[in-house]
């Protein structure tokens, strides 16, 4: 039963990484692939040819130094501001009542449903020059002209987060529901405030849920396009864009393969907690 | 406790109102009159202008009829994959690579598109150089590709749905002589059935929507929805795709009101049945 | 022991052989080692606490789970190689099990089905079935149309369907209210009866084992700690352990100081005097055992006893439980240890009502006690 779709996964995910690998250490060549074999035939027998200038050319160019840390610091402060947004909305559903969270969560989960693409773009038109932000602050007096929104730092973020803020709040209230009421209740009996009670007794508890939003968001930003492209600064692009521009624009596949590579090894890490984390989770699940 | 409370329900109702500016103002200029955002033509709006051209599109409505069909393909296809996946995952304990098909599983989930998309393009050219198949870009390749990582999602969904499922019913099936295969078509199938469709509906979600994916793999003849749709707003906003945005909300919302009315239906129907079972006690 | 069976011992007709059958689960052992042969057609039971490792050991003949060790026979054949699916075996759930999405008759004709029978067929059965454990009115209905009560006989209906050489039934009555359970045993005796099957019952309940068995098995941590009709287990347990799980018991701790042809005399420290008891077992002067007096076999006096005897002891009455049909005596001797005594309430409450406080004189005879030596 698990033959067939692990023969497809073996096909469909496993080769390509590794077509990427080879690639990655080719020469880009002006011809159809652009990039040379991997082995060539020298006296009858097989012989590898590794070119490391893509690498070379990833480390010793500055650009893409850069870029690789922007796109891991967007990432990191997406999470963090997905975090403290998530984690109260998710606080709120869980302690509602039974008819409002299903209510709720429907609400968080109905905007995913619709396109991503469109919600991003949406964007757009709130934020541009002559959008609806800058006009209703136009309106109110409080702005005499226009302030640049789009293409910065900040409308990035906005497009981040509010794209991936579900992704944050549904692992969060998933184990935020499981908290057992009483626990919170003996605290108060022992004499802690509210406060105190949600630092050392629910925080804690939720320390799991909070890593997996957090690795749920982490990991896909650190590679977005989209987002990016629509949204974002035009002075300084984030890594999956550099991708994509050397692919299709320089068609230098080598050097898209080692980014590619090179992404990969910052995320390998965290992917393999987020595994860890599930299975941790599943087990605890199927206990009890 | 209640201080908390409030903070934490200030913080949920301006989080869903930052959720839900973004949709309501793309319906709301739909139907403005003006292709600037800025004015609202009060003289001539509403209108339903903008929803006439997007009907009159060929490109869009071309595209459109391409994502619908790789969509449902990749749905069905991955679905059916996931589920097998899942089921295996979910009831055989340990064997041998199972934990090398969670990995494979579950990466496609949090991997950026971007490494996929370009995986995936250069495994098709690999296999072209190889074998001779697939034969160009096209929707053959989209659909693969979706697939694929759609497959993941259905993995973890059915995977879930099966970890709380009662195995007493699937062992009482097996006590009565049914082999595993069989179990799993007249037992477990039936009863996981609202959670199959709830993953075909993920991937087809997922599939419709995919951008990046989509334009490594795709031919130069072949162009998705999404495609072209982000084609038109790098250049800015673009009133049709309001229209389009509008129509697209609706279908979802509508799908989504008659889902929860049917389940509560069953469910209502469901608790007065008990009720009467109980009143007749035997 | 000298307790006289009553089904004569025929190795011939062992149905079910338990080999030496061990289940481990990691460093945990559930079920150690235990070796049991089950008589076509009788009742058999298994009795004990959660932990004890009976459901696990249900388990293991229906085929869930592999044994570690050991091997199983049934009907002389080893199913150590044969899935659930395949073995003659069918089995009712705790839970009950039934498919939801199935109606009554559905259930009942599912594992009919499996044996590919003709449809004809497949229906004579199921109406024949249903009939006999009088569900056929509820036929198309479903499971969550019916009660408990329903949802248990529509369960051993499906289970029976298929006319199984082995029934197995986990905890059958667990889920039933009092009156309902006392109903469903005589069914359940009744059907094993007209239809012949061989059951094999996991149960916690003692009042039920004792009900239903023919013969039953004590489980304690995994091993089978005596096996017997009900009226062995009870009158002649071999050790304290059956002694206490069965009902209630007195266990008096003392030193062999007298044997004689037939009856051996104890002291007894705690109850300061001495126990005579007929002699069962094979012991020597200076032994430690136990022996064990069940509390309906204690008779209570008023006033104090005329002088020192064996098997006689003056105590004070401590607290008196009615509890409808007896009333149990909690009864404290001088020296501080509390005996258990059931009087029969033929004469109401009010004969024992004034019993608090009262000095009374308990008495047994030497043919009481059960002397253990473990």
């Amino acid at each position: 039963m698990a033959g067939i779709p692990a023969l497809w996964l073996a096909v469909f995910f496993l080769i390509p990484f590794l077509i990427v690998l080879k690639i990655s250490f080719s020469e880009a060549r002006l011809a159809i692939p652009p990039y040379a074999p991997l082995f060539t035939w020298l006296h009858g027998l097989p012989v590898p040819r590794i070119h490391l200038a893509s690498y070379a050319y990833l480390f010793t160019n500055p650009l893409y130094l850069r870029s690789y840390l922007y796109s891991i610091m967007v990432a990191a402060v997406s999470t963090a501001i997905c975090l403290l947004i998530g984690y109260p909305m998710a606080y709120a559903i869980a302690r509602a009542g039974e008819a409002w969270r299903t209510f709720l969560l429907m609400l968080i989960v109905l905007p995913f449903w619709t396109s991503f693409l469109l919600r991003v773009y949406a964007w757009i038109g709130l934020l541009q020059n002559d959008g609806l932000i800058n006009n209703v602050l136009l309106g109110m007096g409080l702005i005499h002209h226009p302030i640049t929104l789009l293409q910065t730092d900040f409308s990035l973020y906005v497009g981040i987060v509010y794209s991936y803020l579900p992704f944050m709040i549904l692992p969060l209230y998933a184990n935020l529901e499981k908290h057992d009421p009483a626990l919170l209740e003996a605290a108060a009996d022992l004499g802690a405030r509210p406060l105190t009670s949600f630092l050392r007794v629910t925080l804690p508890q939720s320390l799991p849920g909070i890593a997996a939003g957090s690795l749920l968001v982490f990991i896909p930003v650190v590679g977005e396009y989209v987002i990016p492209t629509l949204l974002g600064r035009t002075d300084q692009i984030m890594i999956g864009r550099m991708l994509s521009d050397e692919f299709f624009d320089n068609r230098d596949w080598p050097v898209a393969s080692g980014v590619a590579i090179l992404i990969l090894l910052l995320l390998v890490v965290p992917i393999v907690l987020l595994q860890r984390l599930e299975r941790k989770e599943r087990f605890a699940g199927s206990e009890s | 406790m209640k201080s908390k409370g409030v903070f934490s329900r200030t913080a949920l109702v301006l989080g869903l109102v930052f959720l839900y500016v973004p949709i309501l103002s793309m319906i709301v200029y739909s139907f403005n009159n003006s292709r600037l955002v800025t004015v609202w033509d009060a003289a001539h709006s509403p209108t339903l202008k903008w929803y006439g051209a997007l009907f009159s599109d060929g490109e869009v409505l071309g595209a459109a009829w391409l994502s619908v069909r790789v969509a449902v393909c990749a749905a069905t296809v991955a679905t059916v994959l996931g589920t097998l996946a899942g089921t295996a995952l979910a009831r055989y304990g340990a064997f041998r690579g199972r934990s090398l098909l969670i990995g494979m599983t579950t990466a496609p989930i949090v991997m950026p598109e971007v490494i996929s998309g370009l995986s995936l393009l250069l495994l098709f050219v690999a296999l072209e150089q190889a074998i001779g198949w697939p034969r160009g870009m096209g929707a053959l390749t989209i659909t693969l590709a979706h697939i694929s990582f759609c497959m993941a999602y259905v993995t973890v969904v059915i995977q879930s749905r099966l970890t709380g499922f009662d195995q007493s019913l699937e062992e009482a099936a097996q006590d009565l002589g049914a082999r595993p295969a069989k179990v799993f078509w007249r037992i477990t199938l039936p009863l996981i059935l609202p959670a199959v469709l709830a993953g075909w509906l993920l991937a087809f979600t997922l599939s419709w929507d995919d951008l990046v994916i989509s334009q490594f793999v795709a031919g130069p003849g072949s162009s998705t929805l999404p495609m072209v749709i982000f084609s038109k707003v790098r250049l800015g906003v673009s009133p049709d795709v309001n229209a389009l945005a509008t129509l697209m909300v609706a279908v979802v919302a509508s799908g989504v009101v008659v889902a929860t009315l049917w389940m509560r239906h069953r469910q209502r129907r469901r608790e007065r049945d008990a009720q009467l079972a109980a009143a007749a006690n035997l | 022991m000298n307790a006289q069976p009553s089904m004569p011992p025929d190795p011939a007709a062992a149905y079910v052989r338990l080999e030496a059958v061990s289940k481990r689960f990691g460093e945990f052992c559930a079920v150690d080692a235990v070796s049991l042969e089950i008589r076509r057609g009788e009742i058999f039971c298994l009795l004990g606490g959660s932990g004890s490792g009976k459901t696990t050991l249900l388990r293991m003949l229906a085929g869930f789970e592999p044994p570690s060790g050991g091997r199983i026979y049934i009907d002389g054949e080893d199913m150590s190689a044969v899935p659930p699916y395949e073995r003659p075996v069918n089995m009712m759930f705790q839970s009950y099990a039934l498919f939801p999405h199935m109606s009554v008759e559905k259930n009942v004709a599912f594992g009919l089905e499996q044996e590919q029978l003709r449809p004809g067929e497949i229906r004579r059965r199921m109406g024949e079935i249903l009939a006999i454990v009088e569900m056929s009115p509820y036929a198309a209905r479903k499971p969550h149309q019916l009660s408990g009560g329903q949802r248990q006989r529509v369960a051993l209906a499906r289970a029976l369907a298929k006319r199984p050489k082995l029934l197995l039934l986990d905890e059958p009555l667990a889920a039933l209210d009092r009156k309902l359970r006392e109903r469903t045993q005589f069914e359940l005796l009744n059907i094993q009866q007209r239809l012949g099957v061989t059951f094999i019952v996991v149960t916690h309940d003692q009042e039920e084992a004792m009900t239903l068995a023919t013969r039953m098995g004590v489980m304690d941590r995994g091993r089978i700690v005596q096996v017997g009709t009900p009226a062995e287990i009870y009158e002649s347990p071999v050790n304290r352990f059956v002694a206490d799980f069965i009902g209630s018991v007195n266990l008096l701790e003392g030193e062999v100081v007298g044997l004689g042809a037939d009856d051996l005399t104890i002291r007894c420290e705690p109850l300061g005097c001495t126990v005579r008891a007929e002699r069962r077992l094979e012991c020597s002067v200076g032994d430690t055992v136990w022996a064990a007096v069940r509390p309906e076999k204690i008779l209570l006096a008023e006033g104090a006893p005329p002088g020192p005897a064996a098997n006689c002891v003056r105590g004070k009455v401590r607290e008196v439980a009615y509890m409808g049909n007896v009333s149990i005596c909690l009864v404290e001797i001088d020296t501080g240890k509390v005996l258990r005594v059931t009087l029969s309430n033929r004469a109401g409450l009010a004969a024992h009502r004034d019993l608090k406080h009262a000095v009374v004189t308990l008495s047994w005879d030497a043919a009481s006690p059960v002397v253990l030596t473990r």
